[in-house]
């Protein structure tokens, strides 16, 4: 890709963007078609990421363990869902999962969990991504009890219309009264100790803590983070504090 | 004697048939005991002699009938007595070898008749009759069945007044003599336990299993093993060989502590301790002491390893958690024989501890401190029945713990009292806290649904992932916290532990919810207790260390709520948390400048006030104090302080205002110009920020230059103006007591005076409560000094209201009240009134007072009131005993009280005839006593004292017997012009006497009188030069005498 294209993607992405700086999204961009590598380059062939491609990126950077949340992941950023990432799906993709407002974090995290895309949560859906967990205890007679009853209770504490489903509407209002509950069924967002080392060894930039005017990654939302993340996981990119970032 | 006996008699264990009672001193003087009571029985109560039991008392005896003489009719196998009862049967009735006897009259006869046997007789009479009180007077009477004396006299009296026959009231009689020997034989057993503090084999052993029990690897175990050396036990329960035994030791032990090395202990009766340790050779001991003797093995144990201590006080509080599990289900037996044990232990522990250890020991072990035992007396029987229950179910502890947190356990803990020590200043760190053990009440089954859907989700927090804990702990949040059935509930299922390791875990979003739920909790006194007991503030004090802003919040507030009570503001402290805290006070630094407030500023400051909130809980510790201090928190404060958010001034005013009771504050807040944003706050429309405020300033206004801060930041008209509002008692006491403090600055009166501010305190004198007059009074005292507010204070009619609080109690109202008082009476006008109103006898009376500055300051203010009071002698004189009680004041300790007592004698000896009486009472030589000291206040009202003193009769020629002269004349080497004129002024009445003279002379009193004639007060000038006069004269006699 030659230099005078870059700008002129850096420029149209940028304006569309406003969680990223200019820098950034120059970085992201590169950093993209490192991932995706050279030989794609070629003219009318889609360019992007595929879903294999996307989760092992998701599992290795952002230590994300849950095969189904990966690929909900997937299909959030995969706005016209022709089964891979483009560049600019990237770019946007990135800028809610690292530096998305409450509200586009609900958005997304609702649509990563609303697994058939009906806009309604279902209990079934909300079994299906809490099945694992609990810990199983041999006791138990029927091992699913607790994951029902996990159901109900998440029912009660989101559903307010009491319709046996979260809407958005539900969902949206419980997320404001308690943010805790942002990522009630599964880790779908980074860590916020991963984005800030994320990408440190592509890119020389910083922003991340050092520029205050960044708005967006304020704790509370940062607090919003994967769990089980190992240290093995973590070792693969090192934490370089002095030059974060994406 | 139905306690006694079934109490503290000691029977022999149950099994076979009838039990007998063990061969030991104890039941021996029991029985002799009661022996005595029946034989003399029929000399000291001959018509209850006659009473005929509801029952025979009936046993086997030894006595043979031909014992039986006359008033019997004997027979070769049988024998009765003559007298008989209404149906004509027989009262002493023996056929070989039973016996059956029906009245105390035949008891004793008996007793007479069995001469030497009768011991073995009346022992054999109790052992066959275990409840001789039913038997005698029927089961109405009862008085085994724990039925204290109260009830039971109650119960007597009840009786008495349904029926009214004769015999009942006979009945009645017979009952509460029982009742005395019940009693007087307890006192005496007790006498004997008291007496056996060795140990012996069983309880040695007893002690032996127990700690096996609790004995084995991982953290929570007392030990890490106990066992004998010997498995061969002697049939007499001993392991020693026989050798050994002989030296009176029973067996010995190996002990491995966690943190120490094996420990061989020999137990003997004397005592435990340790010996030379495993010889070489195989199973041999080096029996040699090598230590000191321990009354026990726990005790022992307890020195040497500190883990021990430690997690034998750990292992009580589990045994507190199970005991109610256990209370309902005992079996009435058991019941009685614990009671057994229960009554001795519990009795005897009234009168000396150590008792207990031999018999049991656990009760000893479970009470950490005395303060467990000075509780009400029942409390600590049921305690100590409850702990002795354990000795049984210590076996199980492990298993029935994990019972109850499974969910089987049928109890919840109500809390019976708050325990708030939230205002306790505490000043020493030293002492063990004021801890109470937890009061868990069992209740019945029907416990409330919360509980069983908080179980529920303490268990999906223990056994979910991150995205289960976090569902659990938001649907945990939305229980009504605030109320104690939620808040003990997740303590009792186990909740606590769980959510505190959360806090362990690298998850944040858990650590969040864990710590919203526990800083709701903590506002429990109990959960604050537990969450100190579970190490959770040293994770809360790493928290505070981290990035997350809001974590960091949730952490410095969990804190602030637990750290109310002394031992968790040390924990605080020793884990480096103030220094962590005073950091977050530092992320507000920016706040100032409110252009740039955005998203991260108030989090800042938010981070800031809950640093803030913490410090202030944290500061009740006077070293914490100290530690925020170094750790640079004042300047950080003084930053704060300059904000205008109310919720981060309240904080940090509370904080400032805590510490300002140090010297070293005070000094600080003065640096870094604190006063004029305290001034500032004042004006604030929160209550409380001005409750703070005020009482910040009235902490620092003990200092002058603050005082002058504080009105040139013009603080004076606010303060002022808070007096009219008194609906806040709490605000109203800080103001009152800044008030107070700012008015020790005469330009400070003067203002108030221009704010009205005197006619509103002297309203307040009246319906406040204590805390508020102290302040007002004490402001009022310092108003008095100038003339024109004492004007006020008469006009407003707030004399009377002064005199009333003479008669109160409080120690520091009395000093203020005293003072003010003494201050008015200046004012002869003032004087008349509190003359009507008999204040002086009010004032004098409270030279009787315990508290030496009661004493003082009244003694000051009398001084006036006989100044100014018409016809002062005369009044002085009509209190009976009072210038005896003046005088005797002289032998006082205390400094200050000497020298307003002699100021008071001083005014007093104006009158002629009340210095006669004074000096009846032997002023003088008490006076002279005094004479040898430096303190310079003293000396003054002392030297005035006794020149007043030398006018009557030969007082002065007994001051110069008393030697009080040479120490005056050292007074005029002291540095205070005062001292020199009342010296200059005694010495001149004393230089009457020749003698005196002489002494002065030898003392080199001329030259430092001549030195004092050359002063510019005239007073002392002449005084001086009157002196010298008289010694000069003296020696031209001399010479006169000498040459003529």
């Amino acid at each position: 890709m030659n230099r005078k294209k870059l700008q002129k993607l850096t420029d149209s992405l940028n304006k569309n963007c406003k969680h990223f700086s200019k820098f950034e999204v120059k970085c992201l961009i590169n950093l993209f078609y490192n991932l995706v590598g050279e030989v794609m380059e070629r003219q009318g062939v889609v360019i992007g990421l595929d879903r294999n491609a996307f989760r092992n990126i998701l599992h290795m950077t952002f230590g994300m363990t849950d095969d189904m949340i990966m690929d909900r992941v997937f299909r959030g950023f995969d706005k016209d869902n022709d089964g891979c990432i483009s560049v600019t799906e990237w770019v946007y993709g990135l800028s809610v999962f690292l530096r998305g407002t409450l509200e586009e974090k609900m958005k997304y995290c609702f649509e990563v969990f609303d697994l058939n895309g009906d806009s309604f949560i279902s209990k079934e859906e909300m079994f299906h991504m809490l099945k694992n967990s609990l810990l199983k205890q041999p006791s138990e007679e029927d091992p699913d009890e607790g994951i029902k009853d996990l159901v109900e209770i998440t029912l009660k504490k989101m559903d307010h219309d009491h319709d046996g489903k979260l809407s958005f509407a539900d969902y949206e209002q419980a997320v404001r009264e308690e943010t805790l509950l942002l990522e009630a069924f599964g880790p779908c967002l980074p860590d916020p100790k991963v984005t800030t080392c994320v990408h440190g060894t592509e890119t020389k930039t910083s922003y991340r803590s050092s520029s205050p005017g960044l708005p967006g990654l304020a704790s509370d939302q940062m607090s919003h983070i994967h769990p089980q993340r190992t240290a093995s996981k973590r070792k693969r990119w090192p934490r370089n504090r002095a030059g974060p970032c994406l | 004697m139905g306690v006694a006996l079934t109490r503290s008699a000691q029977w022999t264990a149950a099994g076979h048939g009838a039990k007998t009672l063990e061969v030991t001193p104890l039941n021996e003087a029991i029985v002799k005991e009661i022996m005595m009571f029946v034989e003399s029985f029929i000399y000291k109560y001959p018509q209850e002699a006659n009473y005929v039991f509801v029952e025979p008392l009936e046993w086997k005896t030894n006595l043979d009938p031909s014992a039986f003489g006359s008033g019997y009719a004997v027979s070769e196998t049988t024998v009765k007595s003559e007298e008989v009862d209404k149906n004509g049967e027989p009262l002493l009735y023996l056929s070989v070898p039973q016996i059956k006897i029906r009245s105390f009259g035949q008891l004793s006869r008996m007793l007479y008749i069995a001469k030497s046997m009768k011991l073995k007789e009346a022992q054999a009479c109790i052992e066959a009759n275990r409840n001789p009180v039913a038997k005698i007077l029927g089961l109405d009477y009862n008085i085994i069945n724990g039925k204290n004396g109260n009830s039971f006299v109650s119960s007597v009296l009840d009786k008495m007044n349904k029926d009214d026959d004769p015999e009942s009231e006979i009945k009645m009689k017979i009952a509460l003599q029982l009742k005395q020997l019940d009693l007087h034989l307890l006192n005496h057993s007790l006498k004997h336990i008291s007496l056996e503090i060795r140990l012996n084999s069983g309880t040695v052993k007893n002690d032996i299993e127990l700690l096996k029990q609790f004995s084995g690897k991982g953290e929570q175990t007392v030990l890490e093993s106990i066992e004998y050396t010997s498995d061969y036990e002697f049939s007499n329960g001993c392991r020693a060989p026989p050798w050994r035994q002989i030296q009176g030791e029973i067996c010995y032990v190996l002990v491995k502590p966690h943190d120490a090395e094996i420990l061989c202990v020999t137990c003997s009766k004397e005592g435990v301790f340790l010996n030379g340790g495993k010889t070489d050779d195989e199973g041999q001991i080096n029996y040699e002491r090598k230590g000191e003797i321990y009354k026990d093995l726990v005790t022992l144990l307890k020195e040497k390893s500190a883990i021990f201590s430690e997690n034998m006080s750990k292992q009580e509080v589990k045994f507190s958690e199970q005991l109610q599990k256990d209370q309902p289900n005992k079996a009435p037996k058991e019941e009685v024989a614990v009671t057994h044990k229960t009554s001795i232990t519990s009795r005897k522990s009234a009168q000396e501890n150590r008792i207990n250890l031999g018999r049991s020991q656990l009760t000893k072990r479970l009470e950490p401190s005395l303060n467990w035992r000075t509780s009400v007396s029942s409390k600590e029987s049921r305690n100590t029945l409850r702990d002795t229950q354990v000795e049984k179910h210590g076996g199980k502890l492990e298993k029935s713990r994990s019972s109850l947190s499974s969910g089987r356990a049928q109890l919840i803990r109500k809390s019976v009292e708050k325990i708030e020590e939230i205002i306790s200043d505490s000043s020493s760190e030293s002492e063990e806290d004021e801890e109470q053990p937890d009061h868990r009440q069992e209740a019945n089954a029907d416990l409330p649904s919360e509980y069983w859907q908080i179980q529920k989700l303490v268990k999906y927090l223990k056994g979910g992932n991150q995205t289960a804990t976090v569902i659990a702990l938001c649907s945990m949040k939305d229980f009504n916290l605030a109320q104690e059935t939620c808040q003990l509930a997740i303590r009792d299922v186990g909740g606590l532990e769980v959510l505190i390791n959360l806090l362990e875990t690298d998850e944040v979003k858990c650590k969040i919810g864990s710590l919203k739920i526990l800083k709701e909790i903590s506002h429990n006194p109990q959960i604050r207790r537990n969450i100190v007991d579970l190490g959770g503030l040293p994770v809360m004090v790493n928290i505070l260390d981290s990035p997350h802003k809001s974590l960091k919040c949730l952490a410095a507030e969990t804190i602030a709520n637990v750290a109310k009570f002394k031992r968790a503001r040390r924990v605080v402290r020793r884990h480096g948390g103030i220094t962590k805290l005073v950091a977050l006070l530092d992320c507000g630094k920016h706040s100032a400048e409110p252009a740039q407030s955005s998203l991260y500023e108030t989090r800042d400051v938010e981070v800031a006030r809950c640093g803030a909130l913490a410090l202030w809980s944290c500061s009740k510790s006077y070293a914490n104090k100290e530690s925020i201090r170094k750790a640079g928190g004042i300047p950080l404060l003084a930053r704060l302080l300059k904000t205008s958010h109310e919720d981060m001034l309240i904080p940090v005013v509370g904080t400032l205002q805590e510490c300002a009771s140090e010297e070293n504050y005070r000094a600080a807040i003065k640096a870094e110009r604190i006063i004029e944003n305290l001034v500032k706050n004042l004006n604030s429309e929160n209550e409380q920020l001005q409750e703070h405020c005020a009482m910040a300033i009235y902490q620092c206004a003990e200092d002058e230059d603050t005082r002058d801060l504080v009105r040139l930041h013009g603080g004076l008209k606010p303060l002022a103006s808070l007096l009219t509002n008194t609906d806040n008692k709490e605000r109203l006491a800080a103001v009152t007591g800044a008030v107070w403090k700012c008015s020790i600055s005469k330009e400070n009166v003067t203002k108030f005076r221009e704010y009205k501010a005197i006619e509103t305190l002297v309203g307040l004198l009246t319906d406040q409560p204590e805390e508020v007059l102290v302040n007002v009074v004490g402001a009022l005292g310092e108003c008095c000094q100038e003339h024109e507010n004492r004007i006020i204070i008469r006009k407003c009619g707030g004399i009377q209201p002064l005199v009333n609080l003479l008669v109160g109690i409080n120690q520091a109202l009395l000093v203020n009240v005293t003072k003010a008082v003494g201050a008015c009476a200046v004012e002869p006008e003032s004087m008349m009134i509190i003359d009507r109103l008999d204040g002086v006898r009010l004032l004098w009376s409270l030279l009787k007072n315990p508290h030496p500055d009661v004493k003082a300051s009244a003694a000051w203010a009398l001084c006036p009131c006989i100044q100014n009071a018409k016809d002062a002698g005369e009044m002085v004189r009509s209190f009976v005993g009072g210038l005896e009680l003046v005088v005797n004041l002289l032998k006082s300790e205390n400094k200050e009280v000497l020298a307003s007592v002699c100021a008071v004698i001083t005014n007093i000896a104006k009158d002629q005839e009340n210095l006669a009486v004074i000096t009846d009472h032997g002023v003088v030589p008490l006076l002279s006593k005094l004479a040898n000291t430096n303190n310079d206040k003293l000396r003054r009202h002392l030297a005035e004292t006794i020149s007043r003193c030398c006018m009557w009769g030969r007082n002065r020629v007994a001051f110069g017997e008393h030697k009080a002269v040479a120490p005056l004349v050292r007074y005029l080497k002291s540095n205070d012009t005062n001292v020199h004129r009342a010296t200059a002024q005694a010495l001149y009445q004393l230089s009457e006497d020749a003698d005196n003279c002489i002494t002065m002379h030898e003392n080199g009193a001329v030259k430092l009188l001549l030195d004092m004639v050359g002063s510019p007060d005239e007073e002392l000038q002449e005084a001086a030069a009157g002196c010298i006069s008289n010694i000069r004269r003296l020696a031209l006699a001399i010479e006169k005498a000498r040459y003529s």
